[in-house]
């Protein structure tokens, strides 16, 4: 069964050969025909193309590459919807981009093929990143697979399905407010978002610029360390990517935690923290302080003001990123008497009811004589956030929490109530704003057999200390070897 | 009641560089529609800005050369607005913190000089070009992200041509600069017309109007001379202006209103997210301003004061600076400056136009030429043989001295030897002689010219003459 498969499991019986690429590719595609009509991670995907890719590395393997040079040699990793690969579609999970083909590739895509990884399919979305719950997506809702009543978590919810019931060995995903961390914890696997600037944007559909990242869901620690090393790195096509080394995440794997200080937010003891939940983290940072961590209590005082500013900025962003699509250049096209009238008929039949919301909301908060009101008082308190952020790393290597104060809610529970469904980003969306890197590993489940995420949070460009801190407590668990039974 | 007008000027330049603002496409005008594209400039899915270093420079070096304040810290900001050449239905510029502000342009007006003050110039891109067919439309984006700079003059213009010189000497420090090459024909410039008019005396401004779509500086000081009557005959008339935008018509010679305040866009400016501001070092700024060139007005005025030569000579030097540069060469260690810049002016002008030779490639030195000018008045050679030096000296690149001795040019001043040539002319032409006896001083000339023709034109013309007269009075 290849497709169950990690990377380095994977890699290490590719260099043995063991098995081929074109057989892990071909038991992924089964897979997704297997179970993907229920599931709906995938708004689509190229079989042939695969298993043309898988072909290249197999005989790459037979000419002696080895995958000390490429990492991910053979490996079938498939992307979320909003990342552009070459003469594949780019949806956004979107009806506006129509049968859009991207004719360029992604910094991301481009570093993940030098590397050996087979990309394929293309991962359902909430429309444009925007949602917590993949049921903004054109293409229907990506389902629970631990409860199919469920949501999987958004925006990156088909990437976080697909890797958690094993339709991929790992996915690419993006985070603005908790979009990779949040689908993670309600499907049971590991989700990384890097610091800003880390990873390259080029080629990933703007949300929300200042506050959108890549990163990586997969199946254990180890795999989003290597995942990491290869997508990292600065790229001169995106001006606030970071001239900065690439360190190997894995090197802090297999010391202890002595002397790690872990702290915990007295503000995130917030209402709407389920008891399930709460217990789950708690034992988990027991566990850590077990392994050596030293934990205490910090304080980040302007948390409450996160989600408001958040949506201030997000939303801001957005509304100007998304101008461009109006049916002129490329994508779905409603005709009109006259440019206005094409502009208003395809944007008011390609978007979708909470990308409109956003649009409007961004819109709204750009106006002449609101600016200063909203957008310029959410900057500065986006600054005193970070701030919040960086004084507390002065005390504390890493911030634990929560991933999400719930474990997945069901499908349309929320769906009329957009503030109820901001509000369950409270814990991811501060990162985002702060510009630092989370990661979510899965550290239990409810009495309903639903997962449960851990979150830790690091310093700007600390990735490798929330990895080592990660990867020791799943080396002492083994929450993130469960796998959903799919009828 | 009097009125004065006021017209501020919104000058939009194209930058010379190689490749666009956001992206490696090439900055080439011309060429079929759509082939200078790609994902970056046609505002496709998930592409990025990443700014044009070379853009930058040329910002900073137009703000040095507009007398410009030229900051530290610079950002882009993003001009919100639907329209089908915008790409990306936004505009990349720059609102509150753009690369050079303050700065001042000095020019003539008539036989005054006149001051102008720069608000701003700053960077921004250009956009696509619409154009409209029977029954739809197309755009090209070759122009889109090109990079553009929008020159803000502050509205102290008092006419219409006042406007135009202002504009005029905008295009020549610009293109003195290199910062761009300024062809109209091409849209590289093009300017947008701010103008209000009040009764003398008066200190708040009146309703300002915009004038857009004026493809020429002739057209702009065209509809300014339409638009300022007009709005002061509508005050006179007692009726009241309103503020709007309106269109030059250049066929009809008017302007016509094409929208009003009231439809005003909200451009919902915000900081650009996907760059990061602009924080040029010292270093930086100290190599872009080692770029400052000599601006055309104080060039024109230091070829009057320091080689004190006409204003109509300084113009050409400072119209072709290569030709200007090569004066000052051929005039350092020189007295009769005029004298050199006639040479180069004329003889060499008209030499490297009709053989199609640069400035850089010509063969003589340039000190060649003031060596010929002391010949000719240290009375070695004559005027004409002069001439004949120069070809020579074009041709092969020798000099004045080497053809003078190689040929034999040297002028003859000997009297005996110059008397020999006058008394065989007259012997051999004795009918003017007879006349000059009676009294025709005019056929001097003809025996002057004779004596002038056996000598080869070596005598020394002045010589003869006074000979000749000896010859014939005695």
């Amino acid at each position: 069964m290849p497709h169950t498969l990690t990377i380095h499991e994977l890699t290490t019986q590719l260099a043995a050969r063991q098995l081929t690429a074109r057989e892990a590719t071909q038991a992924c595609l089964d897979r997704i025909t297997a179970v993907d009509e229920n599931l709906n991670a995938f708004i689509s995907h190229d079989a042939q193309d695969a298993l043309a890719q898988a072909a290249a590395a197999d005989a790459a393997i037979a000419n002696g590459a080895s995958h000390d040079e490429q990492p991910l040699l053979g490996v079938p990793i498939a992307i979320k919807d909003v990342i552009a690969v070459k003469n594949q579609p780019l949806t956004c999970g979107s009806k506006i981009l129509g049968d859009f083909i991207s004719p360029y590739e992604a910094t991301v895509i481009g570093k993940l093929r030098d590397a050996g990884a087979t990309i394929f399919g293309r991962l359902n979305m909430d429309e444009f990143a925007m949602g917590s719950s993949t049921e903004n997506s054109a293409f229907g809702p990506a389902r629970n697979p631990w409860d199919q009543e469920r949501i999987s978590g958004g925006s990156s919810g088909g990437s976080a399905v697909a890797v958690a019931v094993d339709e991929c060995i790992a996915a690419l995903g993006s985070d603005t407010g908790g979009s990779i961390r949040q689908p993670a914890a309600h499907c049971g696997c590991v989700g990384l978002k890097p610091t800003y600037g880390r990873v390259s944007r080029f080629g990933l559909v703007a949300y929300a610029s200042s506050l959108d990242q890549i990163g990586t869901l997969t199946k254990d620690t180890r795999d989003a360390a290597t995942m990491l090393n290869v997508i990292s790195g600065h790229d001169p096509r995106d001006s606030t990517s970071i001239q900065r080394d690439v360190p190997d995440y894995a090197s802090g794997f297999g010391e202890n935690l002595k002397g790690l200080k872990i702290g915990l937010p007295r503000e995130y003891q917030a209402a709407g923290l389920d008891p399930e939940v709460r217990d789950s983290v708690d034992a988990a940072i027991k566990q850590l302080g077990e392994l050596g961590a030293e934990v205490r209590e910090i304080s980040l005082p302007h948390t409450e003001y996160a989600v408001a500013t958040y949506y201030i900025i997000a939303t801001a962003e957005a509304s100007a990123n998304l101008a461009r699509f109006e049916g002129v250049r490329y994508g779905a096209r409603v005709e009109g008497s006259d440019p206005e009238s094409m502009n208003r008929a395809t944007r008011g039949a390609g978007f979708g009811e909470e990308v409109k919301r956003r649009i409007i909301l961004g819109t709204y908060v750009l106006s002449s004589g609101y600016y200063d009101a909203y957008y310029l008082r959410a900057q500065k308190v986006r600054t005193l956030i970070r701030e919040d952020f960086l004084k507390a790393f002065e005390e504390v290597d890493i911030i634990a929490s929560p991933t999400s104060p719930t474990a997945a809610f069901k499908i349309g529970e929320k769906a009329g109530d957009p503030l109820q469904m901001y509000l369950s980003d409270i814990y991811t969306i501060s990162a985002n704003l702060a510009s630092i890197c989370g990661i979510s590993v899965p550290c239990g489940f409810t009495s309903g057999n639903l997962p449960i995420g851990l979150q830790l949070l690091g310093r700007p460009f600390g990735e490798g200390k929330i990895l080592q801190a990660a990867h020791t407590y799943e080396q002492a668990t083994d929450w993130h070897t469960k796998r959903p039974t799919i009828n | 009641m009097e009125y004065e007008t006021v017209i501020g000027l919104e000058t939009h330049v194209q930058l010379k560089t190689r490749s666009k603002m956001w992206c490696g496409c090439a900055n080439e005008y011309g060429v079929d529609p759509n082939s200078n594209v790609c994902p970056v400039c046609l505002g496709f899915p998930g592409s990025l800005p990443v700014p044009n270093a070379e853009a930058l420079r040329l910002t900073a070096l137009t703000g040095f050369l507009l007398n410009c304040e030229v900051p530290g810290l610079a950002k882009f900001d993003r001009k919100n607005y639907f329209y089908p050449d915008s790409s990306k239905n936004y505009q990349i510029t720059q609102l509150d913190l753009p690369s050079t502000r303050k700065g001042l342009v000095e020019f003539e007006l008539g036989d005054k000089m006149a001051q102008v003050r720069i608000t701003r110039a700053h960077l921004e891109e250009d956009v696509g070009k619409s154009t409209h067919f029977a029954d739809y439309s197309g755009v090209d984006f070759n122009r889109a992200g090109v990079p553009l700079l929008e020159i803000v003059s502050e509205p102290e213009i008092t006419s219409a041509d006042m406007a135009y010189e202002y504009l005029n000497a905008l295009k020549s420090i610009l293109e003195y600069g290199g910062v761009s090459d300024c062809d109209m024909e091409k849209g590289q410039v093009r300017c947008d017309v701010n103008v209000s008019v009040r009764p003398v005396g008066q200190s708040e401004l009146g309703e300002k109007i915009e004038i857009k779509n004026m493809n020429s500086f002739s057209g702009a000081r065209r509809a300014l001379q339409y638009e300022i009557p007009r709005q002061i005959g509508v005050l006179r008339a007692g009726g009241s202006l309103r503020q709007e935008t309106r269109r030059w018509d250049d066929v009809a010679g008017i302007t016509d209103s094409m929208r009003t305040k009231e439809d005003a866009h909200d451009y919902r400016y915000f900081p650009c997210p996907d760059l990061m501001p602009h924080t040029p070092s010292e270093e930086w700024h100290a190599e872009v301003r080692a770029c400052v060139v000599e601006l055309p007005l104080a060039r024109k005025q230091r070829f009057m004061s320091d080689y004190g030569l006409p204003a109509t000579d300084a113009e050409v030097f400072m119209n072709d600076t290569a030709l200007g540069d090569y004066f000052e060469k051929a005039a350092k260690g020189t007295k009769n400056f005029k004298a050199v810049a006639n040479w180069v002016m004329n003889n060499l002008q008209a030499k490297l136009v009709e053989s199609c030779v640069s400035v850089s490639n010509i063969k003589f030195s340039a000190s060649a030429i003031g060596e010929l000018v002391g010949f000719v008045e240290g009375g070695k050679i004559s005027s004409n043989i002069a001439q004949d030096v120069f070809g020579e000296m074009f041709e092969s690149g020798k000099s004045p001295a080497d053809i003078v001795a190689e040929k034999g040019l040297l002028q003859v001043s000997d009297t005996s030897e110059l008397e020999a040539f006058c008394r065989e002319a007259i012997e051999a032409n004795p009918g003017p002689e007879e006349d000059y006896r009676n009294g025709k001083e005019a056929v001097l000339n003809f025996l002057k010219g004779q004596v002038m023709k056996a000598s080869r034109g070596k005598a020394n013309p002045q010589l003869v003459g006074d000979l000749l007269k000896k010859i014939l009075s005695s």
